[in-house]
């Protein structure tokens, strides 16, 4: 680790032209909403993703949607609290993964649960929070990713501080925080832009602009031109693109990525899609939004795009496709046996983690618990 | 009729709309959905936009948003959509909304509410169960105020409105589903009243939103339990705070236990446990104690009932009050652990 004295803080140097942090006029696509080639080379700067990383994109799209609905159908059975789907984001989600290395860190929001499941995290773990069991069910330290947040865009800061601490300790760690469209009007979205540009520090943001924040649309949320437009301002570079276009969305998180550890600085990313299911299983979305717009946005769906591009360049069979969906089978029926008991909890762990050491109060407490507990039994 | 909480909070600001046009109303998702808990349902269209919106998701710009409107001639009601959730907005509280009037010698008062869902008990992941009352309470300059009843919630959403002072209004979640017979509009007691929900002579329990369902509800289990007669006062408003009922009762009973959801350090039960030791020394056959939520963070839904306040605790806690001159072993070894 290098020690203060060695350390040169990095300056921030504004850019001669400002307009090379505007994002394009118009979102990055490759793909047209079919899944055939976008028209034009609205690109510019993006490369293809090599078909390899492409498969497997596709394969765990596939496996995490499937993991998203089984995640829906238990909170019908009452067996998680609660599930904001992301179905329909599926390349958002995987592109944020498969844009990091093992060594780069996630911050991802509750609704982020497919990503923590394709980075590998046990489907358990990753559903401990929404499952009302434990707050996080798997080691952020072992598996670089954050708790999922839920007080909004809050985990921002948290990403630029761990981006800036690893510029400090010579690691090329990225930082990748999600913030959802509604994320973006909080203070503290704002707050971590602007350090992460004065930081120099290597984070991507990644807004994952799905048209609501619970009922409220984008055009109450920003008059802004785009999300991707509020980078300019502090000094972030900022890029749209199609969220629904697996092939850009992957294209532009890698660049911002592989930018940021670089040392090109910090990069607001807004990916445009769509939420097709209701904010979680509590909510009534008819209140909001009518059933053409979700149906509309369905037809672009991108799985079925990114399977069609695939096939298209033969780089697909219907056996890869059989076996995407046979391995989704097996996650959800994994995730389905695994999560058919009621949760339990261990009632001495209120107090276990409150402070490194308990304190005499806590242990008191705890003891006044376990008292309580077998009075009620032995009555 | 019957009606729940919400309901009843929901006709409360329907009717201050309709009186007074300067009532505003906004928040997230106060709008077309109506508030995530339909406290707002169907205002904005009866009213339309300019009286109830949506606004962007910012809580520190929603309560700043209401301190201008405030000081330009409106009276906002601004809906903060889960306890924790409005901490973002909690600069804006402490440091503007308690202290316009004082900082200005009276020029400037701000004529808003603010209302928090909060507490817990409805299986919630974190963030939507916390009990978050003494931050506020701690900050003078600003009223607190937590109705437990149904006609309550329309009595003192309706005064919070029409109040010249800035009013945080909690509003215990797990209580908007709670039914009663009431017909609206109604109007019970004033700010700083608090309110004898059960007679009894043998001791006082004092609690306040989510806990004075538990507390009536230990009173009854009481007389069977032990014929012990329990007085339920609910406090209703935490400021102003009603010293004097509050005295009345424990000088009568000689024991008090304090119920509250919040953990118990430094809380408000902890202040209106040593107010009543100030106010009743005398009066007192055992020292005021208290059933809270433990000192750890709001625990997940599959513990949160280890750690809610409820019933039983509440019992073995009266049967502590010292009624065979033996004090409670516990505070004996207090510390010592
Ligand atoms: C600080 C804060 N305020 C309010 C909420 C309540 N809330 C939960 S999700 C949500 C909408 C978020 O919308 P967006 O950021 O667009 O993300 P999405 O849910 O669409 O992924 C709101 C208002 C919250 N979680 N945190």
């Amino acid at each position: 680790m290098t020690t203060q004295a060695e350390h040169r803080m990095p300056t921030a140097v504004p850019p001669d032209d400002p307009t090379a942090l505007l994002p394009a006029s118009e979102p990055i696509r490759f793909l047209n909403d079919d899944g055939g080639a976008a028209p034009g080379d609205a690109h510019g700067r993006y490369q293809r993703p090599p078909t390899e990383l492409l498969r497997r994109a596709y394969r765990a799209m596939v496996v995490g949607r499937r993991f998203d609905a089984q995640a829906t159908a238990l909170t019908k059975q009452g067996r998680l609290a609660v599930y904001p789907s992301s179905r329909g984001q599926e390349a958002c989600e995987i592109g944020a993964v498969l844009a990091l290395r093992d060594t780069d860190w996630l911050f991802p929001t509750y609704r982020d649960t497919m990503a923590l499941v394709s980075r590998g995290i046990d489907p358990v773990e990753a559903l401990t929070l929404l499952r009302g069991s434990w707050h996080c069910g798997y080691d952020p330290i072992a598996t670089r990713t954050a708790p999922q947040c839920t007080p909004l865009a809050t985990h921002a800061p948290h990403a630029v501080g761990l981006a800036y601490a690893a510029t400090r300790r010579g690691e090329d760690t990225v930082a990748l925080a999600v913030v959802g469209d509604g994320g973006t009007s909080e203070g503290d979205f704002h707050e971590a832009m602007n350090f992460a540009a004065v930081f120099h520090a290597p984070v991507v943001f990644l807004v994952q602009n799905n048209g609501f924040a619970i009922s409220v649309p984008l055009s109450r949320q920003t008059a802004a031109p785009s999300l991707a437009h509020k980078g300019v301002g502090y000094g972030v570079r900022g890029e749209r693109v199609d969220g629904n276009d697996p092939v850009a969305v992957m294209a532009v998180l890698i660049d911002a990525v592989e930018s940021a550890r670089a040392g090109g600085g910090p990069v607001l990313v807004e990916a445009h899609t769509y939420r097709v299911e209701p904010h979680t299983n509590a909510d009534d979305d008819a209140r909001y939004r009518g059933h053409d717009e979700v149906e509309a946005w369905k037809r672009r769906d991108p799985i079925a795009r990114l399977e069609a591009h695939l096939r298209a360049g033969g780089d697909l069979t219907d056996d890869d496709v059989t076996a995407a969906r046979e391995a989704g089978e097996a996650f959800a029926a994994d995730v389905r046996t695994r999560l058919a008991a009621e949760p339990t909890g261990d009632p001495a762990d209120l107090f276990a983690h409150v402070y490194a050491e308990p304190t005499p109060q806590l242990r008191e407490q705890a003891r006044w618990l376990a008292e309580e507990l077998d009075a009620g039994e032995a009555r | 009729m019957t009606l729940t909480m919400g309901k009843a909070l929901n006709a409360a600001l329907r009717d201050a709309l309709r009186e007074d046009d300067s009532v505003v109303v906004f928040g997230e998702d106060v709008g077309a959905l109506g508030g995530v808990f339909r406290v707002t349902d169907g205002l904005t269209a009866e009213f339309g936009e300019q009286r109830c919106f949506d606004t962007p998701l910012a809580e520190s710009g929603i309560v700043g948003l209401a301190i201008g409107m405030a000081m330009n001639g409106f009276r906002p009601v601004v809906e903060m959509q889960f306890d924790a959730f409005a901490y973002p907005a909690f600069e804006q509280l402490a440091s503007h909304v308690a202290k316009m009037r004082n900082r200005t010698r009276g020029a400037v008062g701000l004529p808003m509410v603010i209302r928090v869902p909060y507490a817990g008990g409805i299986g919630g992941v974190e963030h939507h169960s916390d009990s978050s009352e003494a931050y506020y309470v701690q900050t003078p300059g600003l009223k607190v105020v937590t109705p437990a009843t149904v006609a309550d919630a329309y009595s003192l959403l309706r005064e919070a409105i029409a109040d010249p002072d800035p009013v945080v209004f909690m509003e215990a979640k797990k209580l908007y589903w709670s039914k009663d017979e009431t017909a609206l509009p109604v109007r019970t007691a004033p700010f700083g009243t608090a309110e004898v929900r059960r007679e009894g002579a043998d001791a006082t329990l004092l609690a306040y939103g989510p806990t004075v369902p538990v507390a009536l509800e230990a009173a009854a289990a009481a007389v069977d339990d032990g014929g012990r007669e329990l007085e339920v006062v609910d406090l209703r408003t935490l400021v102003p705070f009603d010293d004097d009922t509050v005295a009345a009762s424990v000088r009568k009973t000689g024991r008090c236990v304090v119920v509250a959801e919040a953990a118990g350090f430094a809380s408000v039960s902890a202040e209106i446990a040593a107010r009543v030791q100030e106010r009743c020394f005398h009066s007192l056959w055992a020292p005021v104690l208290r059933v809270t939520g433990w000192d750890i963070p709001y625990p997940p839904p599959v513990l949160e009932r280890y750690h809610l306040p409820g019933v039983d605790r509440v019992l073995d806690t009266v049967d502590r009050l010292q009624w065979d001159d033996a004090p409670d072993p516990r505070f004996l070894t207090a510390g010592s652990a």
